[in-house]
């Protein structure tokens, strides 16, 4: 793959979970430009930048590690434990699947 | 005329309740921030329409949100409510509370005791209480769980720790209480800028003479017996604190059993009780023109939070403690289960002063006569984790 290739920016498609969806006052997925590699990080990083308001609610602050009650969801697969740094599935990196951030059903 | 402004922070989000002086018919707004605990919201003696909340959940962590317009409009400090179509480096973090460490501005302090007796990092989990200064609007404090004390000067966009807190030595021996272990109650000296009187459960009391920079725990005369030493320097489990502004000597405490009481800025503490039915319980306040009248509401014991025999009753001294009476006009007296938190008690500056308090059963009640009646502004809101009142000249 080209150099070019390997960074070319592709729109990504992430499912907030409803209290986050409020926050950032939007109305189905939000639409992310992402360079590839797309990972959960680079997804991450695109979310924060262009939502400040939601730094520190998936991640956290200090160890920059995800919530431990959220959840990561790609193509049907969990992905809450894989490396943050792992390529995702190359139809959430055209968009055509969204990544998906759940909260964890625990408790009240 | 003169009005109110009531402040409730609940388990599901917060509301605020507004009356004039009479306090009899009420407007409710919200709930504000749907589905979070708002542990507190209080607003800055300077600038009323300067509010602050902390806005918190296991999900998502938590956030701090300001309104500038009493409480119409809300927005985390320093970010903007919508997208930002040129994101740039972030000059706001005003969700940020990170331990300071460093060996240049603190004593690195990684870990405190634990429920077992061993030591624990410091994981920080929710701001628990704020109090905004009483000189600057843009001047804030937070009191945090794990125990910390933050502060920012710029409206809450950033907070910094003013780490001589946990660094001054007994942090090691900081242990949580059942909740968790917060620092849930700060008090501003208006006489004197630079003391501050912070309390923690489990650890204690604990005052600074110099903006924060240094502490010494005030807990002598406090006994606790369920500690190995059980007048130990630290360790009390200090449920809340309240001083009147004219006597910034003298604090009331309700601790975990007793009431307790000191002239002397905390150097010596004195038991209150008295004739309370019980001295268990978590709110405590004092009347806004009387430094020496009291409230506490007493709570069965520490293994069962709800009122003596299902009866909800403030109790009332106007000795400075000791001699109580109970106040129970207009209050459930039969089949009452709730539990009143430390943060759920405040007083307003009318003449008449005002009294109030949330229960966790979703109740505001308010007496426009100190204490002698009481009724209820709203009955069915989430269980009420703080309350806090304006008064709006």
């Amino acid at each position: 793959m080209s150099e070019t290739a390997k960074t070319r920016a592709a729109t990504v498609r992430v499912a907030l979970p409803y209290h986050l969806r409020n926050l950032t006052h939007v109305e189905g997925d939000v639409l992310l430009e992402v360079s590839a590699p797309v990972t959960i990080r680079a997804i991450l990083d695109a979310l924060e930048a262009r939502y400040p308001m939601l730094r520190g609610t998936i991640r956290e602050y200090e160890t920059g590690q995800r919530r431990a009650f959220l959840r990561f969801f790609a193509c049907e697969e969990d992905w809450s434990l894989e490396s943050p740094d792992k390529a995702l599935p190359g139809a959430v990196a055209a968009g055509q699947e969204p990544l998906l951030i759940l909260g964890a059903i625990a408790g009240g | 005329m003169s009005s109110v402004r009531v402040l409730v922070g609940t388990r599901k989000g917060a509301f605020i309740l507004n009356s004039d002086g009479k306090r009899k018919d009420w407007t409710v707004s919200g709930p504000f921030f749907t589905g979070w605990e708002i542990y507190h919201m209080k607003g800055s003696p300077v600038d009323p329409n300067r509010i602050y909340v902390s806005q918190t959940s296991g999900w998502f962590g938590q956030l701090i949100q300001r309104s500038d317009d009493g409480g119409k409009t809300w927005h985390q400090p320093g970010l903007p409510n919508e997208a930002i179509p040129a994101p740039g480096p972030p000059t706001a973090l005003p969700n940020r509370f990170v331990y300071d460490s460093s060996p240049e501005t603190g004593k690195p302090l990684t870990t405190h005791q634990w429920y077992d007796g061993t030591q624990h990092p410091w994981e920080f989990k929710r701001v628990w209480h704020i109090e905004p200064s009483l000189t600057d609007s843009e001047t804030v404090y937070a009191g945090v769980e794990d125990a910390a004390l933050f502060r920012s000067t710029d409206g809450g966009e950033n907070w910094s720790e003013l780490s001589g807190l946990r660094g001054h030595g007994t942090g090691p021996k900081w242990q949580p209480g059942a909740g968790g272990m917060g620092l849930h109650t700060i008090l501003l000296d208006s006489s004197d800028l630079k003391r501050m009187y912070i309390a923690i459960s489990a650890a204690g009391a604990f005052r600074t003479n110099d903006g924060g920079a240094t502490w010494k725990p005030i807990n002598k005369g406090l006994v606790s017996e369920f500690m190995p030493d059980p007048a130990a320097e630290i360790g009390h489990c200090v449920h809340h604190l309240a001083m009147h502004p004219s006597r910034p000597d003298v604090l009331f405490m309700q601790k975990h059993w007793d009431v307790m009481r000191t002239d002397d800025a905390g150097e010596n503490w004195r038991e209150v009780s008295g004739n309370l039915p019980t001295d268990f319980g978590f709110a405590i306040d004092v009347h806004a023109h009387e430094p020496e009248t009291l409230y506490v509401v007493p709570i069965k014991s520490d293994s069962e939070h709800f009122p003596l025999d299902g009866k909800l009753r403030v109790y009332r001294s106007r000795t400075g403690g000791n001699e109580w009476e109970p106040l129970a006009k207009g209050l459930p007296e039969k089949d009452c289960y709730v539990n009143v938190l430390r943060d759920a008690m405040a007083v307003d500056t009318l003449d008449d002063c005002g009294v109030y308090f949330g229960t966790t059963g979703g109740q505001v009640y308010v007496s426009a006569d100190a204490g002698d009646s009481w009724a209820p502004i709203v009955r069915d809101l989430p269980a009420v984790l703080s309350v806090e009142v304006q008064t709006l000249n």
